[in-house]
């Protein structure tokens, strides 16, 4: 196999698709612990993305409504999270950790008639130049409008954090709901309305594997990807830039490993697929070590609960 | 206190309602969906110990769970602990699988404890002296385990006369759980479950380990003042609880399976989370939270064959169940407003 240039530039736009889910669901999750809300229910909201984006496809046959619906797939079941952590002051571990189990079983269910059936192909954006230029090409070009997305995201993400005044709103009611509470914001519509932006963008995450990634529904095919979004936004430390740089180091590993056994590379297969799981935790553990960097960054009240007396 | 012990069965009840609409909407008869569910499976005796079956795992797991989440430590990797404790047990009970003796069983089941336990130290160690977070570090953990068991059996654990099944050699007899009856699955390893229950009950609420557990939970500041060795607690309760979750693989392959393969858990180490939360994270409520859980694992099988109802039903049964419980507990919540309200209006 030649590692010439256009190669390398085929890889780097492999790995910025692979990237995509990632950013999606992190961009999402991380405006939602900004506000103090820890939602563990990221794998679930996806997978519910995923089967109802599929679903709306095959039924409508029509892309657009497949997309939106799977993001107000993402608002409704993050709604229960909202619902429950928010109204009900539940823990917000246990209650994400239900979501997840509940997302993957109810998914299941839902998508019980669509298994083996197959995704239709999803527009891609400037495929000519694709081909015509090199290197450049396959980076840039030829890609769905929702990779494009996804990548302005973490940039549009960091300047609503930290260029709004509403960006401003979120990270108060994260690092002080009751200083934020004093100043007259209702700290509990803020958390909800994270809560659902982050169930709408896990939604699209979802979605983003079943109509384009690998159009079709096949059980679990989120496969922990919920779980690695979760542990990016830690290592991002919650900067949003940083989420985009971690993404494409995940996306870079996956697709490595894919090419590695291609290639015949003498590992087992195993021990590549494990990668992305041990290159997290090593991860975290670099950065962890630092627990002061890690205590600026993190929105104060993160998974706590917060109640207003009345 | 009586009503903290009370909203599980209002969370049982309320869940069951959920099914049948669930079930409604499904297109199926309700409360014959519901039947086939929960009552069919236990119909019989046969029934009944396969209950027993699937309850002794999870009550297990969920009691080595009950240690880190009574002291605040997020362990969700049971899973991986299982499977790990599983592969350790079977490599031994591989060792010995053309010999019999009575000494083979006792150490494949210590090799599982062990094997469970060094697993669940791994995010226990990094979170005590790396600050790395545990519930990332052992979620991923879970992949990494059963990628390693898909390895093993597929390559240099696999049957040299298993046609390239991805499947180890049967273990001997002498590596296998002894049954209880004639023509029912279950095992031995009901007793394990029995003896982890009683030691907890000893541990958690009489001894001094169990108190510096229960104040960490309640207050990490308080056990700190108090001059409690956090460190050490932390690694104690991953032990114990990856050794439980050890034992429950270990349970699983030496009782109803017999040899390695892919499927040797269907999740119990997620779902034995729920069982934990829905038992109070007590003892003798985690026996009577393990029968129910494993009602729905039993109920989806039932109702698949019977309505070909899908089974994973079972996984919305069983996340329907926490949801209800963790919001029925606003109740108590609410309960002690009302008190605290009381006791203002008596000041004014």
């Amino acid at each position: 196999m030649s590692l010439d240039i256009s190669f390398i530039g085929i890889l780097i736009g492999s790995i910025m698709a692979s990237s995509v889910p990632l950013i999606l669901a992190a961009s999402g999750e991380l405006i939602t612990e900004r506000s103090g809300v820890l939602n563990l229910g990221v794998e679930g909201m996806m997978i519910i993305g995923a089967i109802s984006g599929f679903a709306l496809m095959v039924i409508t046959d029509n892309l657009f409504i497949a997309i939106v619906g799977s993001m107000l797939s993402g608002v409704i079941i993050s709604l229960i999270f909202g619902f429950l952590t928010q109204s009900l002051l539940t823990n917000h571990v246990a209650t994400g950790l239900a979501l997840t189990i509940f997302g993957i079983g109810l998914s299941a269910m839902l998508g019980k008639n669509f298994v083996g059936i197959p995704g239709k192909e999803f527009p891609i954006l400037f495929s000519s130049l694709r081909e015509s230029i090199p290197f450049f090409g396959p980076i840039l070009f030829g890609h769905s409008i929702v990779l494009y997305f996804a990548f302005a995201l973490p940039f549009l993400t960091n300047y609503f954090l930290k260029k709004t005044k509403l960006g401003l709103i979120v990270r108060a009611v994260g690092d002080s709901p009751v200083s934020a509470s004093n100043q007259g914001i209702n700290v509990i519509v803020v958390r909800y309305c994270c809560i659902l932006y982050g169930g709408a963008m896990c939604g699209l995450s979802g979605a983003y594997l079943s109509l384009i990634y690998t159009p079709q529904w096949i059980e679990n095919m989120t496969a922990g990807r919920g779980w690695i979004a979760l542990a990016l936004v830690v290592f991002a430390t919650w900067s949003p830039i940083k989420v985009l740089i971690g993404a494409l180091i995940f996306g870079g590993i996956t697709i490595l490993q894919l090419h590695m056994q291609a290639i015949g590379f003498r590992i087992p297969v195993q021990f590549l697929s494990a990668l992305p799981y041990l290159m997290t935790i090593i991860v975290l553990v670099v950065i962890s070590r630092d627990s002061r960097k890690i205590k600026l960054n993190t929105p104060t009240s993160l998974g706590r609960i917060f109640y207003k007396e009345k | 206190m009586a009503l903290y012990f009370f909203t599980p069965f209002i969370a049982i009840i309320l869940t069951i309602l959920g099914g049948g609409i669930i079930f409604y909407i499904l297109g199926f008869n309700p409360i014959e969906a519901l039947k086939f569910y929960f009552i069919t499976p236990i119909s019989n005796l046969y029934g009944f110990s396969e209950l027993l079956l699937k309850a002794t795992p999870l009550c297990l797991i969920a009691i080595g769970l009950s240690y880190c989440f009574k002291s605040n430590n997020w362990n969700i990797g049971a899973e991986g602990q299982l499977t790990f404790g599983a592969i350790v047990g079977g490599g031994v009970a591989l060792l010995f699988y053309n010999q019999e003796g009575f000494y083979i069983l006792p150490l494949v089941i210590l090799a599982g404890a062990i094997g469970g336990m060094i697993f669940a130290l791994i995010p226990a160690i990094l979170k005590t002296y790396f600050n790395t977070n545990e519930i990332l570090v052992s979620l991923m953990l879970v992949y990494v385990s059963k990628l390693i068991l898909d390895y093993l059996v597929v390559g240099p654990w696999s049957n040299p006369e298993g046609f390239n099944f991805p499947e180890t050699r049967q273990f001997s007899d002498s590596s296998r759980m002894p049954l209880l009856f004639e023509g029912l699955r279950i095992h031995a390893g009901i007793f394990l479950a029995l003896a982890a229950v009683m030691l907890s009950w000893f541990i958690l609420y009489k001894t001094y380990l169990g108190f510096q557990i229960k104040v960490s939970g309640l207050s990490l500041k308080t056990a700190k003042y108090a001059g409690f060795k956090g460190k050490t607690m932390i690694l104690v309760v991953f032990m114990i609880s990856g050794a439980c979750a050890g034992l429950a693989g270990v349970g699983e392959i030496t009782g109803p399976i017999g040899q390695l393969h892919r499927m040797i858990s269907p999740d119990y180490g997620f779902t034995a989370i729920i069982v934990a939360f829905l038992g109070r994270l007590n003892p003798f409520g985690i026996i009577f939270a393990s029968l129910v859980v494993a009602l729905t694992y039993l109920g989806a099988e039932t109702a698949q064959i019977f309505l070909q109802i899908p089974k994973y039903t079972g996984q919305v049964f069983q996340g329907m169940i926490l949801f209800f419980l963790l919001a029925s507990d606003y109740l108590l919540i609410f309960k002690v407003k009302i008190l605290s309200l009381k006791k203002n209006e008596l000041r004014h």
